[in-house]
């Protein structure tokens, strides 16, 4: 069984805070490594390269890494982080285009059932379908 | 022949970009403030001045070591998406100088270095009405001068003109990255905060830099 770690990135804290308890809520006693990169250290908006980095780092366990993240700097950061992992490390890291909330809520079910990497990525992208069929787009 | 581009030399063109960047700040937020999320100033700010502490925290020892201290500040500290494009775009230059002190061509490498990573970084094309917009046409005019066999006081001055004369130019565009994208056609009529600073950065070199290398 697979132990795929999840980071989020994103400009707010308590954007990403928030997202991962809705996330969490659908399996309160899963253990999934959920790492919260957001936010300036000084409380405000933003987003940080290394912070991003040492994320991945803690949420790796050597069955890889899906990164989500809200938009502009988020997804360039996250990039940037990339740049700063040990190569191993960066092999096993995808950055995910999924919608943020939607896509972290699949992702934390699968990875907690200890989906591999690819899937967990997967199930994260398809994260706006039961919306777009509930409303017919 | 003049002075080298040494590791105190490039540390003057930091610290008189960030002096140059908290007295634009304000302009900065406010360009920021008519097509973007007015942080772009605020954001600047923080990051050149922490970029500043960190030198003078632990002084780095040569080139490459100051402008990879500069860029790791930047791509932590700014918060916003200049964060990682500044912060590239200092990290390629970087790996491009290395330890010694460089000459003119050497810094005009370095500076190309750095414009290709804010290329892969951001995306952006030629028009797109970001930095991209001024630092490209530095990058061609220093270039051309250098090759013209101009000093590299008069290639540098040549290279501040052309971010000038294209920071002015993104005035009349519609911006396709960042933030100021979701506008579209409002974002017309403004100027690009990024190639603003971009264009404070290459005078900042001009400042810094002019009475070095050769």
């Amino acid at each position: 069984m697979a132990r795929v770690g999840l980071v989020v990135v994103s400009h707010s804290r308590p954007l990403a805070e928030a997202a991962v308890a809705l996330a969490r809520q659908m399996l309160p006693s899963a253990e999934v490594a959920v790492e919260v990169a957001a936010g300036t250290d000084d409380g405000g908006l933003g987003t940080d390269a290394v912070a991003v980095s040492a994320a991945i780092t803690a949420a790796d366990s050597g069955d890889g890494v899906v990164v989500l993240m809200d938009l502009g700097s988020a997804v360039m950061s996250a990039e940037t982080a990339l740049e700063l992992l040990d190569d191993d490390v960066r092999d096993r890291v995808v950055l995910s285009s999924a919608p943020l909330v939607e896509g972290l809520v699949g992702a934390v079910v699968v990875a907690a059932g200890g989906a591999d990497r690819d899937r967990v990525a997967a199930e994260a992208l398809r994260g706006l379908a039961p919306k777009q069929a509930h409303l017919d787009q | 022949m003049a002075d080298s581009l040494d590791v105190s030399a490039l540390e003057a063109w930091v610290r008189e970009f960030a002096r140059s960047i908290a007295e634009h700040k304000d302009e900065l937020t406010a360009l920021d403030s008519a097509i973007g999320d007015a942080d772009h100033g605020a954001n600047m700010d923080r990051g050149m001045s922490a970029a500043v502490a960190a030198l003078e925290a632990s002084p780095p020892a040569d080139p490459g070591a100051l402008l990879k201290q500069v860029g790791m500040t930047l791509v932590s500290k700014v918060g916003g998406a200049s964060g990682p494009l500044y912060g590239t775009f200092f990290l390629r230059m970087a790996g491009t100088l290395g330890p010694d002190p460089a000459d003119d061509e050497a810094f005009a490498r370095a500076l190309r270095a750095g414009l290709d990573g804010v290329i892969a970084r951001g995306k952006a094309e030629p028009g797109d009405k970001t930095m991209l917009d001024a630092l490209a046409p530095a990058c061609d005019a220093l270039d051309a001068a250098l090759a013209a066999g101009e000093p590299f006081g008069a290639a540098l001055r040549a290279a501040a003109a052309a971010a000038g004369a294209g920071r002015d130019a993104t005035v009349p565009l519609v911006a396709r990255k960042g933030r100021a994208s979701y506008l579209g056609e409002r974002s017309a009529g403004h100027q690009d905060p990024g190639a603003t600073s971009t264009a404070l950065l290459l005078d900042a070199a001009v400042t810094a830099l002019s009475g070095s290398a050769g």
